[in-house]
């Protein structure tokens, strides 16, 4: 435990994200059992309150006590990002391998596919995306859908790591020794990536979350999930910073402020952890 | 050489301008949406009656769009027009057609999106060399923690935040829209005044984001280039410390930060979409916006179609430039 204290004085950004992270957490288990989150379903409570002891987060116009929409919305946005970003690295990590392990025309053909896919605003591709499917989404929908080009940022740089680790000594002595290509890959070059994969994976999730918010704020969002860009769709939709309805979305702002910047310094953190050299500079 | 990189780099944006196309033409028809069909039924049901020859409707319509022929002759069409810059009529404002739409959107996004892309680039950039710099100012390491933080916020939660403090507990700009409601476009200093305080927000919410993410990169390439035997070097020969800062560090730092502009355009647009909603500012976002609201499949298409052709055509023109900047890159097989 003491160690663990002593690494966070050397790495503060990790023990911030991670204390972010850890307040957000907190705050939806303990509201989730406190707290009814029934109200989070529009005209169950009164309509337009500020903030008042009966309602700590004030009530949008719809009837939702926004106290009870944050705790039922943060872990619904985080889901999309998780499941996003899970299926994004996770694709993006075994197309990297296979490009930059093997070379050759499959190496030619994916390096060219996340080249162009990452110069075209990934936004509106989302948006063809979700205006094409019928109906409207559920939020497992939607993280499938912010998923597609989830895959596209992690293929790309986890290639180039393994392009430069495939030459390591090791490796080659592993090559020399008879072992496989996936033994190779499952055993000498993962190990060494993990680190590296995991701030892929925590800035695959951020992205991801940002992305399923735009779409939100755009209006094809899951319409009856109460997630936190589905908040800032309806602050937006009733004009709620004209009104002088502050309330509203502050609760929102402020809780995906956190999520960003809590995110953020994991990255910062876990980069410190992957690649020592950034030590010395900073 | 010049001429093969230029042609390779031509040949990446067509490409890009077909496998857009293409996308737009198959995503809709692949999930067995059928455009003429909703909006008929749509407008039937705005009317208060059931009409009974709705089908033979949508196949007259289907038959004047050329919606029976073979997908292979609607693509063809389909890229035929859209070569031309046709993207068919808008469906929810009739007469007018997408392109005229997007014609008038346009200049308000590239004039914003231009604007605060440069002065971001080039604020961030300076900033994050002067960082990195042992004889700058000392007060200037304050301004790391704050660049950091504001660079991991979405522009457009950074555009509400300020919106309430400028806009509303203070009333310094104003809140809404590219202009005031009542005035008349025109190019007079009065007009061109009121555009510019309506564009201060939404350009700040962009401005003050993008910059930490430039300055961070500089900062990053800087203490790598001032590590460089180059300019322990030019140090050593005694030149003046301007000259090593600027000719030496940041001419070599700058590079990949060009590099990483080409590549955070696409980013950068997708967040100024969602600035333009939330600010309701005239341009490509809230155009975008309205025909989501609107069901208006056309417009939609024809917006995504238009950015993903500019923003590819922009990475091409910076491609171009880039062996000038660099000339060690024409020789090297991009």
């Amino acid at each position: 435990m003491r160690a663990v204290f002593r690494y966070f004085r050397r790495n503060p950004s990790l023990a911030l994200g991670i204390a972010l992270l850890a307040a957000l957490a907190l705050f939806v288990v303990i509201g989730g059992i406190l707290v009814d989150t029934e109200d989070a379903r529009p005209l169950s409570v009164p309509t337009l309150r500020a903030p008042s002891w009966a309602y700590p987060f004030g009530t949008d116009r719809q009837g939702r006590d926004l106290l009870a929409v944050m705790i039922a919305g943060t872990p619904l946005t985080l889901r999309i990002g998780f499941i996003a970003g899970f299926l994004g690295v996770g694709l993006g990590t075994v197309l990297a391998f296979i490009a930059a392990y093997y070379r050759g025309v499959l190496d030619t053909v994916i390096r060219g596919i996340a080249d162009i896919g990452l110069t075209v605003p990934g936004l509106l591709v989302l948006i063809i995306i979700a205006v094409s499917i019928k109906g409207t989404l559920t939020v497992n929908q939607m993280a499938i859908v912010v998923a597609s080009l989830a895959w596209l940022y992690p293929t790309r740089t986890i290639r180039a790591q393994v392009l430069s680790l495939r030459e390591r000594g090791y490796v080659e002595v592993a090559r020399l020794s008879g072992m496989s290509g996936p033994a190779i890959i499952f055993l000498e070059l993962m190990p060494n990536l993990l680190p590296y994969l995991a701030a892929t994976l925590v800035n695959a999730v951020s992205a991801a979350i940002l992305a399923s918010i735009g779409l939100e704020v755009l209006g094809l969002g899951p319409i009856d999930a109460p997630t936190l860009g589905m908040t800032l769709y309806w602050v937006n939709f009733n004009a709620a910073m004209i009104n002088g309805w502050w309330w509203w979305w502050t609760a929102p702002t402020v809780i995906i402020l956190m999520v960003f910047l809590g995110l953020f310094f994991l990255t910062v953190g876990l980069d410190e952890i992957a690649n020592p050299r950034l030590r010395r500079s900073a | 050489m010049q001429a093969a990189y230029i042609a390779r780099r031509f040949g990446v944006f067509l490409l890009i301008v077909w496998l857009a196309a293409t996308l737009n033409f198959f995503l809709p028809r692949l999930s067995g949406h059928d455009p003429v069909h909703s909006k008929l039924l749509q407008q039937a049901a705005l009317g208060g009656y059931v009409q009974s020859g709705i089908e033979e409707m949508t196949r007259e319509y289907e038959r004047r769009f050329g919606l029976d022929k073979p997908l292979w002759r609607q693509y063809l069409t389909y890229l035929n027009g859209v070569a031309r810059l046709d993207f068919n009529y808008s469906i929810a404002n009739y007469p007018r057609k997408v392109s005229e739409l997007i014609a008038d959107a346009l200049p308000w996004t590239l004039a914003l999106l231009g604007t605060t892309t440069l002065l971001s680039f080039a604020i961030g950039s300076l900033l994050g060399a002067l960082l990195a710099w042992p004889e700058a100012p000392r007060w200037m390491l304050w301004l790391m923690p704050p660049l950091w933080a504001l660079h991991a916020i979405p522009f457009f939660l950074l555009g509400l935040i300020l919106t309430y403090l400028l806009a509303f507990q203070i009333p310094l700009l104003p809140i809404f829209g590219g202009y005031s409601a009542g005035a008349v476009p025109a190019l007079s200093w009065r007009f061109g005044w009121d555009v510019l305080q309506h564009a201060v927000l939404p350009a700040l919410s962009i401005i003050l984001v993008a910059t930490g993410g430039w300055a961070l990169g500089m900062r990053g390439m800087m203490v790598t280039t001032m590590g460089e035997d180059y300019v322990t070097f030019a140090e050593a020969k005694g030149l003046k410390a301007p000259t090593v800062f600027l000719r030496y560090c940041v001419r070599n730092a700058i590079l990949p930060q060009v590099t990483a502009l080409a590549l955070a355009l696409g980013q950068v647009l997708s967040g100024a979409v969602l600035v333009e909603v939330i600010f309701g500012y005239p341009g490509i976002g809230t155009l975008l916006f309205q025909a989501i609201r609107e069901n208006d499949h056309f417009v939609i298409q024809g917006v995504v179609f238009t950015v993903i052709v500019a923003l590819g055509f922009t990475t091409f023109v910076l491609d171009v430039i880039y062996p000038w900047l660099d000339p060690r890159i024409s020789y090297r097989r991009a």
